[in-house]
């Protein structure tokens, strides 16, 4: 084989590339605003009726003692819908988007090698479901801060730490909540290979996420809760306790990874055997 | 299947060729795509690539560029066998296939930059100038700012030479490139890539308007149904029909004889007299007229054109075949 002379740096540069078309993209703009908004409408809603009685998600009744729980309160909120909603979109369109336009078989003869865009198109998505879950924390953050103040943290187990270790703790939780929906984002990859319509690959990926949540909620079924791609993702409420069970965040991080090679796996048997025909 | 009329391939030096497939075969289902093609493209040629809709020719480019898995045969782009040679014969193949395509909520050159930044064979440093200099190359630095969704259907088109003009190419695949152009605009791209043909790049061009691609190309070949009916340098593929002289002149009592000593074979012609030109030149057919003392009015070759070897190859009818 010939090689071929590539520039240092190609890789970066075609990743920034993939980074600026997700993250400059309108439609996906308009929903990291909507996860922005969020955490503010829960602020003004709690601030608004100071009556406490309990229900609601989790957390909703520390908010107006400490703000940091905002951000607590809102992932909670975000995590069963609207993450999965915004990582299907991104992941669903990430390959079956290029198909539908026909820039597939542009990138393809340029060439990206098919191996390389797959790396390219899971990064992207990997970057926006870092920067979903960033803007749900951020903007919680901002918002309990200006709505309740922020103070030191008071754990589910009745011991109180630091701001600054609350802060971190949060971020654990945003990390932890990036690795839980990798395992999303790669099934949305795979199902992206598999059509040429964006739509149709988003609504599959978003499908399964809120099918697997159904399956979740039947008690019947508890056999197979521990593998379901849903079930782990709420548990990130551990991170809150003195005592991390950090054995059952890797295991269930570890479920995650286990989804994300294995569908990676498929989407790039798939990707490097299709027949380019848009 | 009709006999192939193809160039020889020992005549040529291997190396010599841009394109060469060997019983290139690609189904559908039960649909035969592409059957059978041997195509030949010697380097530095501009190959016009014919044939009606449906023929064919899309699905043969998208397996010289590995966007398909042929179903049996071999195909060598640029003297690397493919698909395996696709990573280092590519970044010098330009292409443009089946239309352009972009994203059309980024600007012209928005879009080109896009492509350059996946490009890993482009230098990052020369990025803008080699996308200005695409974008003045195709007419399109105006409009560099402009959303794609807003391009009309040529300027699209010009963005996808443009596209396929960032690097240098030895080898360009243009798949009808002049769809949506205006006369202008056609005239340009003819000019585009009569320029790249002297600059030493092959150019394949895939067409149905025969009369442009007579005007560029050196080597033409056609196909229909799949298969590729003919192939050659263009004046051999015409060579089978023969060229006419017509000769005009009111003497015409004069100049028969020395015609004919000339030894063509004369008919009458409301202007004069005409002849099957064989492989006299033109010139001594002029001068043989004067030289007997007739006064020449006007002497004309008469070449077939592609479109009437088309025809007679492909059918008059308008219908797809399959």
């Amino acid at each position: 084989m010939s090689s071929v002379d590539t520039y240092p740096g190609a890789f970066w540069r075609l990743y920034r590339s993939e980074a600026r078309l997700v993250l400059g993209r309108r439609r996906n703009i308009a929903l990291l605003v909507v996860l922005a908004i969020v955490p503010l409408l829960i602020a003004v809603g709690v601030a608004s009726s100071r009556h406490q009685d309990s229900g609601g998600p989790a957390f909703l009744g520390q908010i107006t003692g400490n703000g940091l729980f905002l951000v607590f309160t809102a992932l909670t909120v975000c995590t069963p819908l609207f993450l999965p909603l915004v990582v299907g979109v991104v992941a669903g369109d990430s390959i079956a988007g290029e198909a539908g336009t026909g820039t597939l078989r542009y990138l393809l003869t340029l060439p990206v090698t098919r191996g390389r865009l797959l790396v390219a198109k899971t990064l992207g998505t990997l970057t926006f479901t870092a920067v979903s879950v960033l803007v749900v924390a951020v903007s919680g953050l901002l918002a309990g801060a200006a709505f309740f103040g922020l103070h030191n943290v008071t754990l589910l187990s009745g011991d109180t730490v630091s701001l600054g270790n609350g802060i971190g703790r949060a971020g654990l939780i945003a990390l932890y909540l990036v690795v839980a929906l990798f395992g999303l984002a790669a099934i949305g990859l795979f199902v992206s290979t598999i059509t040429e319509n964006a739509i149709a690959a988003m609504a599959t990926t978003v499908g399964l996420a809120v099918f697997s949540l159904v399956l979740d909620s039947v008690p019947q079924l508890s056999a197979i809760h521990g593998v379901l791609l849903t079930h782990n993702w709420l548990g990130f409420g551990e991170l809150l306790r003195t005592q991390v069970d950090s054995a059952a965040l890797l295991r269930w991080s570890a479920l995650h990874l286990a989804y994300a090679a294995v569908f990676l796996s498929l989407a790039y048997a798939r990707l490097t055997t299709k027949d380019v025909t848009s | 299947m009709t006999a192939l009329v193809t160039a020889d391939p020992d005549r040529i030096v291997r190396t010599d060729l841009a394109v060469r497939t060997d019983g290139l075969t690609r189904r559908f289902g039960k649909q035969v795509a592409v059957d059978s093609v041997d195509l030949v493209v010697p380097r530095g040629a501009v190959y016009g690539f014919l044939g009606p809709n449906g023929s064919g020719k899309t699905t043969t480019i998208r397996m010289l560029l590995g966007l398909l898995s042929p179903d049996a045969g071999d195909i060598e782009v640029l003297g690397a066998a493919m698909p395996q040679g696709l990573a280092s014969v590519l970044p010098r193949v330009g292409a443009l296939i089946e239309g352009p395509a972009f994203h059309p909520y980024l600007t012209g050159r928005a879009n080109l930059r896009r492509l350059d930044a996946c490009d890993r064979t482009a230098d990052p440093r020369t990025s803008k100038d080699r996308i200005d200099a695409a974008l003045v190359r195709v007419g399109l630095l105006a409009a560099g700012e402009k959303k794609y969704r807003h391009y009309s259907l040529g300027m699209k088109q010009r963005l996808g030479l443009a596209a396929a003009l960032l690097q240098p190419r030895d080898l360009l695949v243009l798949d009808e490139p002049t769809n949506g152009l205006d006369p202008q605009g056609t005239r340009e791209v003819r000019h585009l890539v009569r320029e790249l043909a002297a600059d030493g790049a092959t150019v394949l061009v895939s067409s149905h308007l025969l009369a442009e691609v007579e005007q560029v190309a050196t080597h033409v070949g056609i196909m229909a149904g799949g298969a590729l009916l003919r192939q050659g340098e263009l004046h051999e593929v015409l060579g089978g029909e023969t060229a006419v002289v017509r000769i005009a002149t009111p003497d015409v009592d004069l100049a028969r004889p020395a015609l004919a000593a000339l030894g063509l074979e004369l008919q009458d012609d409301p202007e004069g007299l005409v002849a099957d030109l064989g492989g006299f030149a033109p010139e001594d057919v002029a001068a043989a007229v004067v030289g007997a003392g007739a006064r020449l009015r006007g002497l004309r070759v008469e070449r077939p054109h592609l479109e009437e070897l088309f025809v007679s190859l492909t059918g008059e009818g308008f219908d797809v075949l399959r």
